[in-house]
Order: structure tokens, then C-alpha cells, then sequence
């Protein structure tokens, strides 16, 4: 920190800013250029990856006739109701066990921070690798399978065999992977909380469940809404668990729109009609986009 | 107090914690069992997805992972490249990161201060936009672009997605970091580009860790962009074979489950290493939400 110490040795003689005390005025005054300088690389990466591709996409499925034919198209629409029960039966189950999992997180004791570290092992294990595992495991006659026939003398289910049990399979798959990381979100709004506020409750005798209704969830209410928005445009643009852990099985039945979109580009080389694919959820996006930014920003605003 | 009183008491103590204790072992086993399957294959001499019903393997065999470590297996004659073009693709991604974000939240929370919420706004708009929804686009601009089988286009498009998110959790660090500070250093005539050096840099050091961290796994975890983007054999990472060879009928399985083993080393360090910045740096979201 030899450079700082230079910074604060050559002070005396820097401080030559008359009339106005420094205090009283931002201390950057309005240096537009610094800021344009600082600001260059961010903006140029965001035009060139982000801004221009997205206008590109929206450019490629700009012709109505695509939405003819998409809309028309048993597939799409398999894989548009695919989406909504992936996402919307995937989502809530998702946060609400990483609701009541941080509850669990709460406790104090050595061994739940042990468990705390090796929970986020699904975060950062590849999911490509993760996916492929739940895949042979739930495969008819795979491990769950033979593990249930083994020990329990139970016989197992085809999970890819039937359009529900596929779903459920690849919700758990994507449970297991995402629910850790929701998980450490919600605990630490809860460890926000002030313990005050459970004192205050245990005297008026609101333990347990009392305390849950009336003090967790309108204190959380915000982040685990803010949460729920992030989870569900980060699942529909979910790719990884069904390409892997169905594969779209039994029949192209669990596609959803993203790896509809892929399988237009590969394997029926319709670029166009892939990226329409797409787009066409952005009718669903955009307002939960809106509403999540507003979230955040009165959020911040209340700091 | 009379051992009647206490008792009761202590006992459903007991079942509180047995119970707790019960619930963890459950989650454990939950969490390791995907880890534990690929193991078995990876051990199984014949590579058999199946499972015998032996929780541990009969006869098991490190063969597999030599035969990825040694390049013995055809399939991954060319592993230790590819995991150089991993890491490359993911070091890249981080520093890239790291340095367009730490730049751009200087900008935005200190010379800036309250103003340029719109660039905010835009940041965030991106990061609602599923990483997925822009692979056609992205393909096609990257050939036009010059970039075609480039791990640059890999990496650009790594930093465009985690540079959004990067931003936030910078932003909301950024806040704790008194102003006064950089006022005494402009005060004191540094120039903006020393304060953000000298002195925003070397305090913010836990949030970027978690910033790269963050981008790190996220780009060694990806794969459609770099299945899609990279062709040619001298490009491709470990990720894109494994994909190749999961979405083929080629047996045996031990090869693959051994080489996703030891792909997956380097993101399990990382985390660990940088666990307590990770839990820190998410916590600083969810606080303030």
C-alpha cells in the first residue's frame, strides 16, 4: 500500500480548492469524461454482445408468418404448455423447500454450517455432469430403480416413460441443483431479521409456527417474491435439465421452449423459426422483468 | 429445579435434535447421491450404468481415470488441451469480468453517484434475459464478427451474461464503502483513475473475489455456447466432449463419469477457497432485499 501512502504524504500541498469546503460537494464534481472513460468497456460489451444480438434475434423473427406456423405446430404447443408446468409447478416447489430448508439453516450448531458448505456442492458442480447422473439414476431399471427393488422390495417407476413423471424428474433434477443457492438467499434475509422482533414475539407466545406466519413471511415477503421472479426467468431459459435429464422423452413431450428453439436451428435447420421460438415467451418475460426491476429499485430506494 | 420439571424437557430436546440429526443425514445423502452414481460408473470395470445393488462396487478399478488422465481412452486423446481450453475460457471469463464491472460500478456509484440509474436499468433488463434466448443470434453475429470457432466468442459471451450480475453485487458492496474516502483522496489531488487503483480496488477485493468466483463457475459450468460456438478439434473444451459423447450411443460409461469427475475438481476448489467471500458476497443481495 506504498501508493497510498504517497496519495496521503503529497496531501498538504494538493489541498488548494478554494471557497466551496469539499465536504459540501460531490467529490467528483461532474467529471463526465472519467466517467465516460470508466464506463467505455462496460458499454461497448453491452451493445455489441447484448443489445445488438437481441435486436438481431427480434430482426430474424420479425416475420408474422413464422407465428403462423409455430402456433400451428403440435410441438409448440406441447412445448409451450411443457414450459408453463416446468416453471410454474418447478419455481414454487423450488423456493418454498428453500423457505422452509433456511429455517432449518437457522439453527446453531457446528454441524449445520458443515452442512451449509456442502449443500452449495450442487451450485458448483458442472451441471452438465450432474444432469447426466439423475439421468442414468431415473432411467428405467437404473439406480433409484434397483435400489428400491433391493432394499424395499418395491418396483420402481418409469420416469421417462409418462409425460408427468418425466416433468417431475427433471424438476427435481433442477431442485437439486438451484435450491441450495435460493436457499443461502433466504437465510441470510432471515438472519436479517432482528432478534428483537422473534423475542418479542416468543414473550406475546408466538412460537413455532405463530412465529413463521406472523413474523417470517411479512418480513420476507419482498425478497421471496423477488426471488420467485429471478427463479422463473432463469428456469424458462432452462436448457440444460431437460436436453439431458428427459431429453424431452417420452416423445418430445417435456421440451420446453428452449430446447425447442435449439432443435429448430440443428436439426430441421430453421434458424428463424428456432429464435421465434424463443421470442415468443418474451410476452411472459418482459413483465416479470419489469416487475423485478421495480422490486429491486424501491428496495433500494428504502436502504 | 426438581428432576420431574426438567425432564420432559430435556427429553423433547433429545427429539428435536434426533430429528434435526435425521433430516441432515437425509439431506446429505440427497445432495451426494448424483456425485455417488457417477462415482460407481466411474469405478465400474465395464462402465455399467447400472446399478447391481452394491453400494460399493465389487471389483472397482481406477482404470477409467487413468485412461482420461494418460490420454489412454481414444475419446479423450486429447483431454489435457481441452482442459487448457477450459481454463483459458474461464480465467479469461473472470478477469474480463472483474475488470469491465469493478470499472463500470466506479463509474456508476461513485463518479456518478445517483445519476446513471438508466445504464442500471439496461444492465438489469439483460440479466433478465435468459442466457439461452440469444445462443441463434449469438452464433450467427460471431460469424460476422470474425469470431467463428473463436474461444473469444466463448468468452465475450460468458462476460456479457455474468457482467450484469457482476454490476449488482458490486453496486450494492460499493455502498459500504464510504465516500469520504475517495474525498479525502481527490481532496488530496488524486486523479479518479488513482482513486479507483488505489483505493477502491484493494477495498472492494472481497466483493470481486466473488465477482470472478462467480463468473468462473458459471463459464466452466456452461456448455450450449461453447457446443455451439467452438468446431474445430483444436478449440474444443472438455465440456463440449463430454456433451458429445453423453449425447452419443458410444459405451463404455466409466471413461466419461471419470473425466466429469475431474472436470468437476476445479470448480469444487474454487468454491471452497473462496467459500466465505461467496456466502458473504450472495448474503449482501438478500440483506438489503
Amino acid at each position: 500500500m506504498s501508493g497510498s501512502g504517497q496519495l496521503l504524504a503529497a496531501g498538504p500541498v494538493a489541498v488548494n480548492r478554494p471557497h466551496r469546503p469539499f465536504w459540501r460537494v460531490h467529490p467528483y464534481g461532474s467529471e463526465l469524461a472519467w466517467a465516460i472513460a470508466f464506463l467505455v468497456p462496460y458499454v461497448a460489451v453491452l451493445l455489441a454482445f447484448a443489445v445488438y444480438p437481441i435486436a438481431y434475434g427480434f430482426w430474424m423473427a420479425s416475420d408474422p408468418q413464422l407465428y403462423v406456423k409455430l402456433f400451428s405446430s403440435d410441438d409448440y404447443q406441447d412445448a409451450l404448455i411443457s414450459t408453463l408446468l416446468y416453471v410454474g409447478i418447478g419455481v414454487n416447489v423450488n423456493m418454498f423447500l428453500a423457505l422452509l430448508l433456511s429455517g432449518f439453516m437457522m439453527r446453531r450448531s457446528w454441524w449445520i454450517k458443515a452442512l451449509l458448505v456442502v449443500s452449495m456442492l450442487p451450485w458448483a458442480l458442472p451441471a452438465q455432469m450432474a444432469f447426466i447422473s439423475f439421468h442414468w439414476m431415473m432411467i428405467y431399471w437404473g439406480f433409484l430403480d434397483s435400489l428400491l427393488w433391493k432394499f424395499f422390495g418395491i418396483e420402481g417407476v418409469d420416469w421417462f416413460g409418462h409425460f408427468w413423471t418425466a416433468l417431475g424428474a427433471n424438476i427435481i433434477a433442477y431442485t437439486w441443483k438451484t435450491m441450495p443457492f435460493w436457499t443461502l438467499i433466504l437465510l441470510a434475509g432471515r438472519m436479517a431479521i432482528p432478534q428483537d422482533l422473534y423475542d418479542a414475539a416468543d414473550i406475546d407466545g408466538a412460537t413455532g409456527l405463530r412465529r413463521f406466519v406472523h413474523v417470517v413471511v411479512p418480513l420476507l415477503a419482498n425478497l421471496y417474491l423477488v426471488c420467485t421472479l429471478l427463479a422463473a426467468i432463469w428456469m424458462i431459459g432452462d436448457y440444460n435439465t431437460p436436453d439431458l435429464v428427459s431429453g424431452g422423452a417420452p416423445l418430445g413431450s417435456t421440451d420446453v421452449l428452449a430446447t425447442q428453439g435449439i432443435e429448430y436451428l440443428f436439426d430441421a435447420g430453421n434458424p428463424q423459426l428456432g429464435v421465434a421460438a424463443i421470442m415468443a415467451a418474451l410476452p411472459v418475460l418482459i413483465p416479470i422483468g419489469v416487475l423485478l426491476i421495480r422490486r429491486i429499485q424501491t428496495t433500494e430506494v428504502q436502504l | 429445579m426438581p428432576a420431574a420439571l426438567w425432564r420432559p424437557r430435556r427429553l423433547r430436546l433429545h427429539v428435536g435434535e434426533v430429528g434435526a440429526a435425521a433430516l441432515a443425514v437425509l439431506l446429505l445423502i440427497w445432495w451426494l447421491l448424483p456425485v455417488y452414481n457417477m462415482m460407481l460408473i466411474a469405478l465400474d470395470p465395464e462402465g455399467n450404468t447400472e446399478f447391481t445393488g452394491d453400494l460399493w462396487p465389487t471389483a472397482p478399478t481406477l482404470k477409467a481415470f487413468r485412461g482420461v488422465l494418460f490420454q489412454e481412452y481414444w475419446y479423450f486423446g486429447d483431454f489435457w488441451r481441452q482442459l487448457g481450453n477450459s481454463f483459458f475460457i474461464g480465467m479469461a471469463t473472470a478477469l474480463a469480468t472483474v475488470l469491465i464491472s469493478s470499472l463500470a460500478s466506479f463509474a456508476l456509484g461513485r463518479i456518478w453517484a445517483g445519476k446513471g440509474r438508466s445504464i442500471s436499468t439496461v444492465a438489469l433488463l439483460i440479466y433478465t434475459v435468459p442466457a439461452y434466448f440469444l445462443v441463434i443470434p449469438f452464433y450467427l453475429l460471431m460469424h460476422r464478427y470474425g469470431l467463428k470457432d473463436s474461444l473469444w466468442a466463448v468468452i465475450v459471451a460468458n462476460v456479457t451474461f455474468a457482467v450484469p450480475y457482476a454490476l449488482l453485487i458490486l453496486q450494492w458492496y460499493g455502498r459500504l464503502i464510504p465516500i469520504e474516502l475517495d474525498e479525502a483522496a481527490r481532496v488530496d489531488g488524486a486523479t479518479p483513475l488513482q482513486v479507483y487503483l488505489q483505493i477502491y480496488l484493494p477495498l472492494m477485493a472481497p466483493a470481486l473475489a466473488v465477482v470472478g468466483t462467480y463468473a468462473l463457475i458459471t463459464a466452466w459450468n456452461e456448455y450450449l455456447y461453447q457446443f455451439i460456438l467452438l468446431s474445430s478439434e483444436r478449440h474444443r473444451t472438455v465440456a463440449v466432449t463430454l456433451a458429445t459423447f453423453f449425447e452419443s450411443d458410444i459405451t463404455p460409461w466409466n471413461y466419461p463419469a471419470a473425466a466429469s469427475l475431474i472436470y468437476a475438481l476445479p470448480p469444487i476448489a474454487v468454491f471452497f477457497a473462496a467459500r466465505r467471500y461467496i456466502a458473504a458476497g450472495l448474503t449482501i443481495g438478500a440483506v438489503k432485499g
